[in-house]
């Protein structure tokens, strides 16, 4: 048995970014709720608004700090396994990187203390600036992150120098050609995922009776805003795989598991790709309809897999092209969500329809299946570059790894985020079946101890709780 | 390198150095926390000590992955050789954060379990000294290259020297948490942070003056460095004063004094510091790369140069703002939640 370096490294990364990703898919976008809650308690002074953001903010909470955790691994990661990788390319992205560590985590850490700890102790506008400024944090790390990532996949404004990448232009290295695309479709897709998320909890309260008036609220308020953003998610997903088909044409081959280039291109529906044979089994086919999808004319010619080299394909094909059905598929449920919620809310039974608050909670994990997806389809069909065209992943492993190293730090990774990430979800659930009620109680002292277990050391001092 | 026209380097290293320092400084403390919470009396002491840094650990832990990116910007040759030489150490170290960071959060919402992130919090926290320890020593021994890369295996970092480097820091970061919790707390929890901030003291100077006496033997450079004329002379200060810092210590453990305990373990660390950067200048992959030689495209450090500049000192305004409003003494009912 031989254990190879390269394919433990990315299945680590695989493992380490999956699981680091679901959590800002989450938080990037509560943080954005949370902020729009604090403002419109601010603005109305509606004693509701300040019970759901409390409510969410314990949520927040404990997924912000597993965000944080899980991300502190991911720089390390470059470097411990991907060390000719920095070697080549850290004078291009790394100051991308830094500015993300600039512009935003500083930004966010410093005011998430006091978005936790400090309603008691700040003025009222100052805590909502907190949130403002944490949720403001939470996009600038996205810019970043996805600029980056985005340079990966469509490199530009750099030259060659000795085998390294050095920067020419900063803006087209920052707004290179896929960062646009990515980033629209990214930030969307984060706030639906978090919209699923809220209008699931919503609708388990309906269901229950529990929480009724705060269930409303935040069913109603979550579905407006998807009724807007599940709709533009397709524009956008049609825009960035456009733009996909220009500058990565063998990525689109192989989500749409095309082997033969030639107009008229049929549409997969499903179909079983066979690398060897270099053909589709099983296969289910419109026919033309994925000329006039990708190219948006059904005479269209697309490129397919046998234009390239073998080892210059994406692969295992397969995952770019379940990865994407998988996406596309979550994303016609979601549409279908929104169009039930309108119907129901015409005639008015958008808190009674038992059956569609069952869809709602159903739904709700959805986003994260999608976003997942999504990145495999972008990551592997990439592969087997890590930096498009120009730097192969056989290339950028660490020389001195070798496969038993990696191994060891992988099984490491596996166990740690099992205990951490599953003890994680249970405390989320656990907080989500508690529901409002506890800050509903206490209005204003959430800070002056905890309920359950008081912790008492020294005689508090004074009301406003500062020293 | 080739002859550069504006020599960016010195500023990057003062600011790689700054920020290096500001990590073990800051994450020093909260990780010193964390080593003495395993000892606190009760559980109401282990509220209050770990409310100390709950609202500041994560800004605290931000400068580490600051201070990995910016050597990774600024000194990429130097982020590829050592990083992945120090493959374990750095797995160990963020593992044991995770841990550690999560408690956090867990311990309070997790009753039933609450034993478990207990152990979670303090085991992380000393791990995490520990590993991060191991890596300052083998930056230390240096390291084997080839070209630009390194060439020896993953578990070469693993020698006595630095498991007593690592201890060391975790030695030196608990002596920076004591002086935390003796500025933070009052009462009989001072006096007992007291009490562990004279032991961590011991473990302290046997660490500096066993990794002191150490380190000259390694490379026959660093010897020459510290002992022939007139560099003798100029550097004996060195140990002089940080004795005397040691001494300051000592007494401020033992009278009442508040803020002292702190400042005089900050300078502590400081001349260490300054020790090991003595030892090494101006190699940044010591004994093979120097600072230069290691350093990234102009373009790439001035492009960083200018934002960090404009960002740095907003940062740390609304940084001292979040530890203002947290300022005095941690008391039971700032618990939030
Ligand atoms: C809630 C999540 C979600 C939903 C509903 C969708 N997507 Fe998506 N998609 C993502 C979340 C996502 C993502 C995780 O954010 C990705 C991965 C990387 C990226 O750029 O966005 C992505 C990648 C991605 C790519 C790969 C781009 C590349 O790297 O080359 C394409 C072509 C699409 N999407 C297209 C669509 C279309 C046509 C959709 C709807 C009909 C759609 N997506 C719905
Ligand atoms: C933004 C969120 C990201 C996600 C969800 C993500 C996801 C993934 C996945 C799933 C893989 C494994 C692909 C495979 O091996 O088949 C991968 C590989 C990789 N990614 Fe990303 N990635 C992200 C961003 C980034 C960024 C910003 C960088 C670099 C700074 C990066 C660098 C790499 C590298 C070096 C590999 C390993 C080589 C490879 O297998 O391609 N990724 N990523
Ligand atoms: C290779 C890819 C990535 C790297 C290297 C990375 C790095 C990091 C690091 C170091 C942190 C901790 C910051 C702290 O100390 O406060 C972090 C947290 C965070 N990251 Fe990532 N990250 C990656 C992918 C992503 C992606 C794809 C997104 C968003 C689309 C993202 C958004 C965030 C956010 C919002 C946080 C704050 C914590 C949270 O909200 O959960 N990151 N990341």
């Amino acid at each position: 048995m031989s254990l190879d370096p390269v394919v433990l490294s990315r299945l680590q990364f695989a493992w380490v970014i999956a699981f680091h990703f679901l959590l800002p898919a989450f938080t990037v976008g509560l943080a954005s709720f949370i902020a729009v809650l604090e403002g419109l308690h601010l603005a109305t002074g509606r004693e509701i608004y300040f019970r759901i953001s409390t409510f969410w903010i314990k949520i927040f909470a404990v997924s912000f700090g597993m965000g944080v955790v899980s991300g502190i691994v991911m720089p390390f990661q470059i470097g411990t396994n991907w060390s000719r990788f920095s070697d080549a390319a850290a004078d291009v992205i790394s100051p991308l990187l830094a500015y993300e560590g600039l512009t935003a985590f500083f930004l966010e850490a410093a005011f998430l203390g006091v978005l936790l700890f400090g309603r008691n102790l700040v003025p009222r506008w100052a805590h909502f600036v907190a949130a403002l400024m944490v949720a403001l944090g939470t996009l600038f790390s996205t810019f970043w992150i996805l600029a980056t990532n985005s340079w990966m996949q469509t490199p530009a404004g750099y030259e060659i120098v000795n085998g390294r990448f050095l920067p020419k232009d900063w803006l087209q290295v920052i707004f290179n050609p896929s960062f646009p695309y990515r980033l629209a479709h990214t930030v969307d897709a984060v706030y639906i995922t978090t919209g699923f998320v809220v209008i699931g909890v919503a609708a388990s309260y309906l269901r229950s009776g529990r929480f009724v008036d705060e269930a409303r609220t935040m069913l109603s308020m979550t579905l407006w805003l998807l009724t807007v953003l599940v709709p533009l998610q397709f524009f956008l997903g049609d825009a960035h795989g456009l733009n996909t088909l220009e500058h990565q044409p063998a990525k689109l081959a192989a989500i749409e598991a095309i082997w033969d280039t030639h107009s008229r291109v049929a549409l997969n529906l499903f179909a079983i790709p066979d690398e060897k044979a270099e053909t589709n089994r099983y296969e289910l086919a419109i026919p033309d309809l994925g000329s006039l999808i990708l190219t948006h004319d059904p005479n269209g010619t697309v490129r397919g897999l046998k234009d390239w080299p073998a080892d210059e394909r994406p692969s295992p094909v397969i995952v770019p092209f379940f990865g994407f059905r998988i996406m596309v598929g979550i994303a016609l449920v979601m549409l279908g969500v929104v169009v039930a919620s309108l119907w129901l809310r015409s005639r008015g039974e958008l808190f009674d329809a038992r059956w569609f608050l069952w869809l709602c909670t159903l739904a709700s994990p959805l986003g994260f299946v999608a976003v997942l997806a999504g990145w495999a389809t972008t990551e592997v069909g990439r592969q087997p570059w890590t930096v498009y065209g120009l730097l192969r992943t056989a290339d950028s492993v660490s020389p001195s790894l070798t496969g038993f190293d990696v191994a060891v730090s992988f099984a490491g990774y596996c166990i740690v985020y099992l205990v951490m990430f599953s003890a994680g979800f249970a405390l989320m659930v656990r907080l989500i079946r508690l529901g409002p009620a506890e800050a509903a109680i206490e209005p204003d002292a959430i800070e002056s101890g905890r309920p359950q277990h008081p912790v008492q050391a020294l005689p508090s001092t004074g009301a406003g709780g500062r020293p | 390198m080739s002859q550069p026209v504006l020599d960016f380097v010195p500023i990057w290293t003062l600011i790689l150095g700054v920020g290096v320092f500001l990590y073990v400084l800051l994450d020093g403390f909260d990780l010193g926390v964390g080593i003495l919470y395993g000892f606190a009396p009760d559980r109401d002491s282990r509220n209050l000590v770990m409310n100390s840094i709950a609202p500041i650990w994560d800004g605290n832990e931000t400068w580490l992955v600051l201070g990995g990116i910016a050597l990774m910007a600024a000194f990429p040759l130097a982020f590829a050789i050592i990083i992945p030489a120090v493959y374990f150490p750095v797995l160990i170290m963020l593992l044991a954060l995770i841990f550690r960071g999560v408690a956090f959060e867990f311990r309070y919402r997790d009753a039933e379990h609450r034993t478990f992130w207990d152990r979670a919090f303090n085991y992380g926290s000393i791990l995490g000294a520990f590993a991060q320890g191991v890596v300052l020593g083998a930056f230390i021994q240096g390291f084997e290259t080839e070209g630009r890369h390194f060439a020896g295996g993953s578990f070469d970092c693993f020698t006595p020297f630095s498991f007593l480097t690592g201890a060391a820091l975790v030695f030196g970061y608990s002596l920076l948490g004591a002086g935390w919790l003796i500025l933070k707390t009052e009462g009989t929890l001072q006096d007992w942070a007291r009490t562990l901030g004279r032991l961590s003291l011991g473990g302290v100077l046997i660490g500096i003056a066993a990794v002191s006496l150490w380190t000259p033997f390694l490379k026959a450079e660093i010897w020459e460095r510290w002992f022939s004329w007139p560099h003798i002379a100029i550097l004996a200060p060195v140990p002089v004063i940080t004795a005397l810092i040691a001494y300051w210590e000592w007494r401020s453990l033992n009278n009442r004094s508040e803020a002292a305990p702190f400042i005089a373990a900050v300078c502590l660390f400081a001349m260490s510091y300054l020790g090991i950067a003595i030892s090494l200048w101006p190699m940044i992959v010591p004994y093979k790369f120097t600072l230069w030689e290691a350093a990234s495209s102009e373009a790439t450090q001035a492009f960083l140069l200018v934002g960090t500049l404009f960002l740095l000192p907003i940062i740390l305004m609304y940084t001292g703002w979040s530890y203002w409003v947290f300022r005095g003494k941690v008391r039971g009912d700032l618990g939030y939640h």
